[in-house]
């Protein structure tokens, strides 16, 4: 079968606007976690988040679609351009059914909404956008990213919170697999403004804590839930063999294995999917256990849910079995945005042989049985990563 | 934190990390460096020590080939007009329009007043008290929707491995009707930019992100394979069981639990469709405001309503006895790359995504029988996917019967593709396709058969659905009779 390897990445992190920005960064363990200043948040029990700073749209944006798309579409755009641009692919050699954008989304473009929800409350119904209709829902990456780059091909958006990154990217490599030489994938999320900011208090899992080098622990013994930041990654997928014919410089990696579970409905009381998830991706793989050397992690911050992941990773790799880290400490949970990045980062990790830190643990719970890589970048030239993320359903 | 009294009963938070579900999805992602080299060369792509078989391996080790067929065993549906698969196909093959003027909200300011609204009671519908102030309309809908054809499938899932059982729910605007409900009182009615975190109920984050809903499905069901929402505006229908046949057909899964859902009347809805006078000012005779293909027409009709249905893939569905509705056997999307909301006239995407379909399922053009048109009823939908048919069908677009349910139902933006195609598969088992109400007055630019107004005895062994979205998003998908492949 046709292998489906990432030529491009395009990164719009917290800590780092383009991939060497970040991945610089990411190995330095400089956390973008700070008091968030996109709006007061004076009334709010949550203060910390990864805000996206630098990032000047017009630079990077045609003026005729600055009313018409959202701050998440602008970076969704950026990195789209910057992870095209990466692949030194030349799109207008490429069959234009033969290209597609498989993309993330969670509350689609939330601060586009509010506004428009403001205007019609407010002022009345005359007062809303004519662009409001696509520009806050959650296809409108995908869209606008076709458009920009006229990829007609087989294309999509999924939903699936955190995990949806690597919804996309799986679904990404199916097309691939199925004859789409050329898809772009992963996800871009910024919901920082009040009424994304307001569900997240209501689902009782972030982090209240005020100082942002305490406030995202996972896997600590205080761990007291999550913070939640903006950006995420692009990626472009190609297939193996119509990338060696293009001439294409580089690889990062290959998408070798993927697999999704759900889990049970609390009330039934079986197990949860976790680890079913890490078996079946492995096998999908071809590989085993023994052949992971990295686990980039969920780590979601919150207890019950440290547990959960930590026992499926000690399950499936014995206990200190593997390299694990969550460089999502220096940038938050980034929604859509938060397996993407998760899937360059480890791409990136793969490329320069050095797995990158979790920040902040000092210790992780010991309980949990984890070899969290803390503190200094592990050069343990790793040859493979596994991604695992969850929803916060 | 403590609740505000909001004039009722105050809102309490959950407990911290507590009282809520656990997470419901987990999703691995393997990405390996193609060679030892620390830079990917044309030399080190070959590299990947991975066991070779000359069979491809699915997630589970199992055998996968192309030849995997997916069956649809299971209907279910809530539509305006009926609830239930029986009401909803009754309505349809009677021609008639569930059109009417909203009722859900005060009308007046828009421009375009009437909607296709379920008559939706989820006590009567069986929803438990738990689930109906946990879910919004749009989750309600789909839940009842997938009992249904749990029922219909007449599917046993205690025999059956939960992880080898799928769900993909399409949906455009998620819990859109409830995230508008909460926004205006955490915004004091539009008030505050800075809104109260005190007012808003436990379950606004279950709103927030849509994902929730395949979430309710799964559960109703019992499915522990991959779950998603899929959503592409209002191709998302088509595209939710089209991911869902990917599924079967790779072997991931044996049994998906698929179709969509959408609740969108709701004030921004209206507000954001008469900013671009996509919806129509018939306001007059609301059964009548939905024209399809008709010279008369002005623009869509706003509906609401979810189907869902069970596919096997189709051995088993078969050793089990199972009923089989159709086969779904080829869908297809591409993307106009052309504008967020604009349609080219001569559906050249359209018509490469039905080209893509037929090959997919090995057909030719002139096997279809029966077409299910997006029908709309804008101007430039109309005339869009006419010039579809015409493209990829040539001169058997003349000869072959068309229709648009949106005439009777509406356009329930992300949960219409499910339902169409719900239709065409009660259009297949009986023998008849249902009509386009309401065309009267037929636009002699749209020289095609469209079906007016009333439904025809015809057996079609094959039929093509197609759905048009914002976002560009193009898609088709053809059922064929499963007497006529087997």
């Amino acid at each position: 079968m046709t292998a489906a390897v990432v030529t491009g990445l395009g990164v719009a992190a917290p800590n780092g606007l383009g991939t060497e920005a970040f991945w610089k960064a990411t190995l330095a363990g400089q956390s973008a976690l700070a008091p968030l200043t996109r709006f007061d948040t004076a009334q709010y029990p949550s203060v910390v988040a990864g805000e996206v700073k630098g990032f000047v749209a017009e630079e990077h944006i045609p003026s005729r679609l600055m009313p018409q798309t959202d701050h998440m579409t602008r970076l969704a755009l950026a990195a789209a351009d910057w992870a095209i641009g990466d692949t030194g692919a030349d799109l207008r050699q490429l069959p234009e059914y033969g290209m597609g954008v498989v993309t993330a989304a969670s509350g689609g473009a939330v601060e586009f909404g509010q506004r428009e929800l403001e205007n019609l409350w407010s002022k009345g119904k005359e007062y809303v956008s004519a662009y409001q209709s696509f520009a806050w829902f959650y296809a409108v990456n995908t869209g606008q990213i076709s458009i920009r780059h006229k990829m007609r091909g087989p294309s999509g958006v999924l939903l699936t919170e955190q995990a949806g990154g690597i919804d996309a990217v799986g679904h990404a490599r199916r097309h691939v697999r199925k004859g789409t030489p050329l898809v772009v994938s992963g996800g871009v999320d910024a919901a920082l403004c009040p009424w994304g900011w307001v569900p997240q208090i209501a689902s009782g899992r972030m982090s209240t804590v005020t100082d942002p080098d305490r406030a995202y622990l996972p896997f600590s013994t205080d761990a007291c839930g999550y913070v939640v930041g903006e950006g995420g990654a692009i990626v472009v997928l190609e297939d193996a063999s119509s990338a060696r014919k293009r001439g294409a410089s580089r690889v990062y990696g290959e998408v070798a294995g993927y697999a999704a579970t759900m889990d049970p409905a609390p009330v039934t009381g079986r197990p949860s999917g976790l680890r079913r998830a890490a078996e079946n991706a492995i096998a999908d793989a071809g590989l085993t256990p023994r052949g992971i050397d990295v686990v980039f992690a969920d780590a979601a911050g919150v207890p019950e849910l440290d547990q959960a992941e930590a026992a499926a990773i000690t399950g499936l790799f014995g206990r200190r079995g593997v390299p694990v880290t969550a460089p999502k400490t220096m940038t938050g949970r980034l929604l859509a945005g938060g397996a993407a990045l998760d899937v360059a980062t480890a791409l990136l990790s793969l490329r320069d042989g050095v797995i990158p830190p979790t920040v902040n643990v000092r210790v992780p719970a010991p309980a949990y049985g984890l070899d969290l890589v803390t503190g200094q970048p592990r050069d343990t030239n790793p040859r493979s990563a596994l991604i695992l993320c969850r929803t916060d359903d | 934190m403590t609740g505000i009294d909001s004039g009722g009963a105050p809102r309490a938070h959950t407990d911290r990390f507590g009282g809520r579900g656990t997470k419901a999805e987990t999703l691995w992602c393997l990405a390996r460096r193609p060679g030892s080299m620390r830079e990917g060369t044309h030399s080190d792509w070959h590299s990947p020590a991975r066991p070779t078989n000359p069979k491809s391996l699915g997630p589970r080790g199992n055998e996968v080939t192309s030849m995997r067929r997916v069956a649809i065993t299971g209907l279910g549906a809530v539509a305006p007009g009926g609830i239930g698969v029986k009401e909803y196909w009754e309505l349809l093959t009677a021609g008639r329009s569930a059109t009417r003027t909203i009722s859900f909200f005060d009308p007046s300011p828009f421009r375009s007043r009437v909607a296709a609204e379920c008559d939706f009671d989820p006590v009567s519908a069986g929803l438990t008290p738990q689930e109906i102030r946990r879910l919004d309309r749009a989750a309600q809908f789909a839940v009842v929707s997938a009992r249904e054809a749990l029922t219909d499938s007449g599917l046993d899932v205690c025999r059956l491995d939960p992880g080898r059982i799928g769900t993909s729910i399409g949906s455009a605007v998620g819990c859109t009707t409830s995230l508008e409900r909460e926004y205006v009182v955490v915004s004091d009615g539009g008030r505050k930019w800075n809104v109260d975190h005190e007012y808003a109920v436990p379950e606004l984050y279950r709103h927030f992100i849509p994902n929730t809903m395949a979430a309710e499905v799964a559960w109703v069901v019992g499915a522990e394979g991959p779950a998603a929402v899929v959503s592409t505006g209002c191709t998302s229908g088509l595209d939710a069981l089209g991911y869902a046949v990917e599924l079967i057909r790779e072997g991931s899964v044996d049994v998906m639990v698929a179709g969509a859902t959408e609740a969108p009347i709701s004030p921004i809805t209206s507000a954001c469709f008469d900013a671009i006078h996509a919806t129509t000012p018939h306001n007059d005779e609301p059964e009548r405001a939905c024209r399809p293909f008709d010279r008369t027409r002005a623009g869509l009709v706003l509906g609401e309503g979810a189907a869902i249905v069970i596919l096997e893939e189709w051995e088993s569905a078969r050793r089990r006895g199972a009923h089989i509705y159709a086969e779904i056997a080829g869908f297809a999307a591409r993307c106009n790359a052309y504008h967020m909301t604009g349609l080219r006239p001569d559906g050249r995407e359209m018509a490469e995504a039905i080209d893509a379909a037929l090959q997919e399922a090995r057909l030719a053009p002139d096997a279809i029988g029966y077409i299910n048109a997006h029908g709309s009823g804008t101007k430039m939908n109309d005339r869009h996917e006419t010039g579809a048919f015409k493209r990829s069908l040539g001169d058997h677009a003349y000869k072959v019967p068309i229709s648009s349910v949106k005439s009777m139902i509406g356009h329930s933006l992300g949960a219409i593709g499910s339902l169409e195609i719900v239709a065409c598969a009660l259009a297949i088992e009986h023998g008849v396709l249902p009509p386009t109400a309401n065309l009267h007055e037929p636009d002699p630019e749209l020289d095609l058969d469209y079906i007016p107004l009333t439904a025809r005895e015809r057996q079609a062994d094959v039929v093509l659905s197609v759905g048009s979205g914002f976002g560009g998003f193009q898609s088709a998908m053809l059922l064929t009779r499963p007497e006529a492949r087997s």
